[in-house]
């Protein structure tokens, strides 16, 4: 059944458009989103108003409706990896924005993590990281995640690459990425575990300002 | 890439710092866009229409003339505005590609003015969108071949010849189109006269007329007026003769002329005259002679270059030959089976003419055509059975395919105009989706080999192609993927050179493996000695430290020596693309490296010509382990 908005706590207006005839063929009930106004969204991230006007231009552009569905998503991913397949990572990234968990981004989803990525502190672009990689939201990050992840971003890389992808890199990827982040080698990587671990290596924390000016 | 997929870009960057704690390199710093942040709304007027957009839209596509500086040349100081004198209802179109990245056709406009403005704005046809695309097409050579029938006609006739050209090409010209001259008029009809003679000539001279005096049998009037109709021959094969030796010498091309369908049909018709005069006159060759004359009849084809009708004729029945050709074949199955079984049904019958099967041929075919001679008939009650049947099956087998022909040659004739136009489209379509697919790839890896990860602020960096700031960034979230997984994007060619040559001989120390490669490497070569010798320059300046992992790259790790290392590089870079063009390489292909030793590097001289399989040179030259280096 096309998109079902849930209650969501921020409250934007949303109208229902439901065709009267019970066509269950032609199913498309247009849902279109609006979001909350610009004051609310500014306090609520770190844009200020021009930026938070310019965002949503170009999403609105892209989105009329007001939402991301996740094959749109995959799709416009894609466009920025022609090389390898991105619709695997699209769908881990798809999952770490959608918080409400209601298989549609909008824009204030779109807005709030951007501003945690480009404008957060150091812990909140971790946390949401750890987010990512914890594809169950259980606050653990268990090898077999991690390796989906990482063969999820090996195959953005396509086939053509230098020095040819061997089928042993990805997990020779994810145990050397164990061995720094998992403290108490007890197999999992909690979130503590992982900004501590983060926070002590100096390339991931000078690379993190790297983003900030994306806007 | 559409230019609303722009918008979605700084969300794909802010999502690459999900790869930050597993990037086995550091990432690559970002480009610094110098541009103003504050968008700015334009005012564009055309002809007095005043359309307003952002400059952001505007800045899309920086490589036509909204987008690039070329519309400072229209910018009006006093309105403060850019004024085009253009057709506005066009410009409608045109920004609304800057909008929405698709440029769409409007049907009720004219294809060639469409053509002006896109060409006046910069903007190649060739984005148009697939909705519009085929219409567009379609239109487009709608028109180019009006125009080129128009320049046609207009070329077939009276445009008077340049004043310098020769006699043989009047000549040729005069035979191609008679029109032109009034001799070449007279020679026309004079020709065409003598065909049609020499035709009924052949066609009287059998006729009997009344007999010599003094015997009674009835001549053909060949034989009568002998000699009036040799003269009349030797008239109209003079004449022919003339005409082709003319064609001959004027003739552009000679070979192309006489292997030409017209020149054959000429020949055709004049040889059995010489061939008669040479041939003495005795008996047993007449026979064969007799059989010449009928060539003659070929001369009726010399009116095809007289008519365009059987032109049109006889290709379409080269066209149709395939079906002609099925049709031979079905009905030669079933006459050669009811020849079978008339033969077997008959076989009993007394002094019956159904002597043997290929005799049973003739009755079959007369009587499944319905002609029915009656020169023979079965006499058998299965016989005759069997003869209903075939008359029967005759007015199908026969009487079907001829109007299926007749169809068949229409359909087909314009199914195939239909099909290959689509087809024609389709491939172009595809071609187009997979070049803008490879286009961005390409871009990309164009923007490694041209040095794109210099330092931006060095101002001597190589000199990059006019490109928005949306491809600097979109390079720079590929160069950080390739960051985070210690992996360079290559293309096709490379990546299968270079399995070639891992596989060939991975351990030795020494080989002289490239002349087999030279001829995949010389196509790609230039760029690749470029990015060697950027790459080899550069991390020989660069001083490593620990493991693979902390080797860094260009840009974060400065020194003063590779900045100018990198400014000579860049004088260098002209040479390095001739360079390339010698076969004199040395190659040297690193494979593992190891845990460096601290010392620059100075058995690898920076040279430039480095084209072949240099990679990783990023990582540590001065390893202890195996170096291959084929030098030539």
């Amino acid at each position: 059944m096309g998109l079902v908005m849930g209650a969501f706590s921020m409250q934007g207006k949303q109208v229902d458009y439901h065709p009267d005839k019970v066509d269950d063929d032609l199913e498309l009930s247009i849902v279109c989103h609006r979001p909350e106004g610009l004051e609310p969204l500014e306090a609520q991230t770190n844009f200020n108003k021009k930026e938070l006007q310019v965002l949503y231009r170009g999403f609105k552009n892209e989105c009329p409706s007001g939402v991301v569905n996740e094959e749109t998503f995959k799709q416009i991913y894609s466009q920025f990896f022609p090389h390898g397949d991105a619709s695997t990572y699209a769908h881990y990234l798809f999952n770490a924005f959608d918080t409400s968990d209601n298989g549609s981004i909008k824009f204030e989803d779109f807005v709030m993590a951007l501003s945690i990525l480009l404008r957060g502190t150091t812990t909140e672009k971790l946390q949401w990281t750890f987010n990512l990689y914890d594809i169950n939201r259980d606050g653990y990050i268990t090898k077999e995640e991690m390796t989906d992840i990482v063969k999820a971003i090996y195959d953005m890389m396509g086939r053509f690459t230098y020095p040819a992808l061997k089928t042993d890199a990805p997990k020779q990827h994810v145990d050397a990425f164990f061995q720094k982040m998992d403290r108490n080698r007890d197999g999992v990587v909690t979130l503590d575990e992982f900004i501590l671990a983060c926070q002590e290596d100096e390339n991931i924390m000078r690379s993190l300002q790297l983003f900030e000016n994306v806007i | 890439m559409a230019a609303g997929v722009a918008t979605w870009l700084p969300f794909a960057r802010a999502a690459a710092v999900g790869w930050l704690p597993l990037a086995k390199k550091i990432m690559p710093k970002p480009p610094v866009d110098k541009k103003s942040r504050n968008d700015e709304i334009l005012y564009v007027n055309v002809s007095g229409l005043r359309f307003q957009t952002w400059k952001n839209t505007l800045d899309r596509y920086p490589d036509t003339l909204l987008g690039s500086s070329e519309k400072e040349f229209f910018y009006n100081e006093d309105t403060q505005e850019y004024f085009f004198d253009r057709d506005p209802e066009m410009f409608r179109h045109i920004l609304n590609f800057y909008r929405t990245g698709k440029l769409h056709y409007p049907r009720q406009e004219c294809v060639q003015a469409f053509d002006e403005e896109l060409a006046f704005y910069g903007i190649v046809p060739d984005i148009i969108g697939d909705c519009c695309m085929e219409e567009y097409r379609d239109r487009k050579k709608e028109n180019q071949e009006r125009l080129a029938e128009d320049t046609e006609a207009e070329m077939g006739t009276d445009t008077p010849l340049p004043p310098n050209s020769t006699h043989r090409e009047r000549l040729w010209r005069a035979f191609e189109n008679p029109h032109t001259s009034t001799m070449a008029l007279v020679f026309y009809y004079v020709t065409g006269f003598f065909i049609a003679v020499s035709v009924i000539a052949n066609v009287v001279e059998t006729v009997p007329c009344r007999p010599l005096k003094g015997s009674k049998k009835d001549l053909p009037c060949g034989e009568k007026y002998s000699l009036a109709f040799f003269c009349m021959d030797t008239a109209c094969v003079l004449i022919f003769t003339f005409e082709y030796l003319m064609r001959l010498f004027a003739a552009p091309s000679r070979c192309k002329f006489m292997r030409s369908v017209m020149s054959v049909i000429d020949v055709v018709a004049i040889m059995p005259y010489y061939i008669g005069l040479v041939m003495p006159e005795n008996e047993d060759v007449s026979g064969a002679f007799v059989t010449l004359r009928v060539f003659r009849v070929f001369r009726i084809f010399k009116f095809s270059r007289h008519s365009q009708g059987l032109r049109i004729l006889g290709y379409t029945l080269k066209s149709c030959a395939s079906e002609l050709g099925f049709l031979l074949f079905s009905l030669t199955m079933a006459i050669i089976i009811f020849a079978t079984v008339m033969f077997y049904a008959e076989k009993g019958t007394k002094g019956t003419n159904f002597t043997s099967i290929p005799a049973s041929f003739w009755y079959t075919i007369v009587t499944m055509t319905t002609l029915g001679y009656g020169d023979m008939v079965p006499n058998t009650i299965a016989g005759k059975i069997f003869g209903s049947i075939c008359s029967l099956s005759g007015v199908l087998v026969i009487a079907l395919p001829v109007p299926v022909i007749v169809s068949n040659f229409s359909r087909i004739y314009h199914q195939n105009q239909r099909a290959d136009k689509m087809r024609a489209q389709q491939k172009v379509r595809l071609a187009r989706i997979r070049l803008a697919k490879k286009g961005t790839t390409n871009a990309f890896l164009q923007y490694k080999d041209e040095g794109g990860f210099h330092d931006r602020d060095s101002d001597n960096a190589l000199c990059l192609k006019n490109k928005s700031s949306f491809e600097h960034q979109h390079h720079h979230l590929l160069h950080c993927l390739e960051k985070t997984t210690n992996h360079e994007f290559t293309d096709e060619l490379t990546f299968s050179e270079m399995c070639m040559t891992e596989s060939m001989g991975y351990r030795t120390s020494r080989s002289t493996s490239i002349s087999s490669q030279q001829g995949m490497s010389t196509s790609c070569c230039p760029r690749r000695a470029k990015r060697r010798a950027i790459r080899l320059a550069n991390s020989t300046v660069s001083v490593s430290r620990g493991s693979v992992q902390e080797l860094d790259t260009l840009q974060v790790h400065k020194s003063s020596s590779g900045l100018q290392s990198r400014s000579s590089l860049n004088a260098r870079t002209e040479d390095l693309k001739l360079n390339c063009e010698d076969r004199d390489f040395t190659a040297a292909i690193i494979s593992i490296p190891t845990p460096p030793a601290n010392t620059p590097d100075e058995s690898l001289p920076p040279s430039p010509a480095f084209p072949g399989i240099l990679r990783n040179s990023r990582t540590n030259f001065y390893t202890h382990e195996t170096v291959k280096i084929s030098s030539l």
